[in-house]
């Protein structure tokens, strides 16, 4: 016999998922009403939110501080870099199809050297082995182009249906190619969103909550952190692949740990204890750090304070704050 | 029948020997207390049984099947489970969910990456029914962390209960509450573990509640087992009385 409290309720997913889909259609409309400058901007912005629900998986929701995630994000730039230049593709499908797999198999060989540790040793690890693929990306000059990089021209999308040549290449690449990230923004977020709600999702948050206890319901820890670094690096890789042929070039800059360390601040910025703030962290950080480059050559100094700002004034991120302030002035639910 | 029985199981910290040479039972349907002054090895005994520290020497049968060199995952699918003496739940999950949470591992749902875990019925209407037998329901969704301390106690057996254990061993499960909220504790998790024909053993310091709930008392001290026997019996037993009182045992 079931009562109806144990009845599930629909109505808070269903107001979600309608508010999930008024964003969209901004966000779909938005290029309409802006410039071509901003529409680009905004394309950084929801790459730099896919990467950051990735990097989210492993700190919001398992409690595990990555250091070297710009490792995933470089491997899937490079990735694409290799096949247009050592196998001629040219498709943005297929740069997804082969580069994911290759995020993955990173992800799974850094996971599972660094999941046996937590904390700083964790953290340490993380930044160790993303200096190790930076290094070889520096050194090894003849594969990976050394500090110039490597080009990437402007690939096919939709199995060639959209071609970038001749006239208004730019301007319709930029728009075209918005509307692409923008879709695959909106299955990255329907993923993680569907990944955290899970009984998989519940078991990471038992796990970052309180380990002994998570232990002793029987769940294996290292293979539940490892599940999660490796779909967390391979979602980060995802928004590398994404964003190269945006950027139209690749260097070891992407791979180093002030990368990672940008992704870690997107994070903290929208607030990581939070779904939505690591997009919000995506996009506000992708404007401020463009603003700060433009107004002062100080602009790592302006982020700097930004940073320590946010850490005091609104430990829980941009989210996180918005979250406290409705509360604040909603009546207060007391168990009875 | 026997459930549970450890064969000459030691464990030494340093100079202490937490477990020395000890050859424990447990039979199966038994509500059994573990008692002993602090220090006496009761804890280590249920830290050793439950792997969450490894024997020095010894053997640990479950079921007729020697598990000591079993993970903690393997001797919870094979039916032991436990509480801790310091709760131990997830205090920013609502009190559904940390329930929710032992039915899902149980029913070797927790890899499921594609479901949304509140729309499985089956989970919800088991966590929902374990919630009802420790009188938690109403709590449901409030965070864990919100729970008086009577509340979290009971919370923290129905987190293991719900595991749906052969054999519960809880920790203290009355330490820091007042003493009504202990009778009230005890009654509630005596009824539950007897209704689901659950053996549990209990590691107790109230001397009241081990002589009205218990089936069976063991009594540690120093790292050996002193006394075993009823309620009875061990009310008899003087070895029992003189440590309860602090008196030497040569005195």
């Amino acid at each position: 016999m079931t009562s109806d409290v144990s009845r599930v309720s629909y109505r808070p997913k269903l107001a979600l998922a309608a508010v999930a889909v008024v964003v969209l259609i901004i966000l779909a409309l938005l290029p309409r009403f802006v410039g071509l400058y901003q529409t680009q901007l905004l394309t950084y912005g929801l790459i730099a939110a896919i990467a950051a629900l990735g990097f989210n998986l492993l700190l919001g929701y398992t409690g595990l501080l990555s250091f070297g995630h710009s490792a995933f994000f470089g491997i899937g730039a490079y990735s694409v870099a290799f096949l247009l230049r050592d196998a001629g593709i040219h498709s943005m499908e297929l740069y997804i199809l082969i580069g994911l797999p290759i995020a993955a198999v990173m992800s799974a060989l850094f996971g599972y050297i660094c999941v046996r540790h937590t904390r700083i040793f964790f953290g340490i690890l993380t930044l160790a082995l993303s200096q190790v693929l930076w290094t070889l990306a520096y050194k090894f000059f003849w594969v990976t182009g050394g500090s110039d990089g490597l080009r990437v021209a402007r690939p096919t999308l939709l199995a060639g249906m959209f071609t970038f040549t001749g006239r208004d290449a730019f301007q319709r690449f930029i728009h075209g190619y918005y509307y692409y990230v923008l879709g695959v923004f909106a299955i990255v977020v329907v993923i993680m969103w569907v990944i955290v709600h899970s009984p998989f999702g519940k078991a990471l948050q038992a796990i970052r909550d309180n380990e002994t206890r998570a232990a002793f319901l029987g769940l294996r820890i290292h293979r539940f952190r490892w599940v999660a670094f490796l779909i967390s690096g391979t979602i980060t890789g995802l928004a590398g692949i994404l964003w190269v042929p945006l950027n139209g070039l690749t260097t070891p800059e992407v791979l180093y740990w002030t990368f990672s360390g940008e992704i870690v601040f997107t994070a903290i910025l929208g607030g990581f204890r939070t779904f939505t703030g690591p997009i919000v962290g995506g996009i506000v950080f992708t404007y401020l750090k463009t603003y700060a480059v433009a107004t002062t050559e100080y602009w790592q100094l302006l982020l700097g304070v930004v940073l320590v700002a946010m850490v005091i004034l609104l430990p829980t991120g941009i989210v996180g704050g918005l979250v406290a302030l409705i509360r604040k002035f909603q009546p207060k639910d007391r168990p009875s | 029948m026997i459930l549970l029985q450890t064969v000459d199981l030691r464990k030494q910290f340093g100079e202490t020997k937490a477990c020395d040479n000890v050859n424990f039972t447990v039979n199966k349907g038994e509500f059994l207390s573990l008692v002993g002054s602090n220090g006496a090895g009761k804890t280590s005994l249920v830290n050793l049984i439950s792997a969450h520290l490894k024997p020095d020497s010894g053997q640990i049968l479950f079921e007729g099947t020697d598990i000591s060199t079993m993970s903690v995952y393997e001797r919870i699918k094979a039916g032991i489970a436990r509480s801790f003496q310091i709760v131990n739940l997830f205090d920013a999950m609502t009190v559904f969910d940390n329930v929710a949470l032992s039915v899902f591992s149980r029913e070797g749902k927790t890899a499921h990456i594609t479901a949304i875990a509140d729309h499985d019925q089956d989970v919800r209407n088991e966590t929902h029914e374990v919630l009802g037998q420790f009188g938690l329901r109403a709590m449901s969704g409030v965070l864990a962390g919100g729970l008086a301390q009577g509340e979290r106690k009971l919370l923290d057996v129905a987190v293991a209960y719900a595991l749906r254990p052969k054999l519960l061993f809880l920790d203290e499960p009355t330490s820091g509450v007042s003493t009504r909220d202990k009778a009230q504790i005890m009654d509630t998790v005596s009824s539950v573990v007897r209704a689901g024909a659950v053996t549990a053993v209990v590691i107790e310091h109230d001397m009241d509640v081990v002589f009205r709930y218990s089936d069976r008392i063991v009594m540690m001290h120093e790292g050996r087992l002193l006394a075993d026997g009823t309620p009875d019996q061990i009310r008899a037993n003087k070895d029992v009385a003189n440590i309860l009182l602090g008196v030497p045992l040569t005195a």
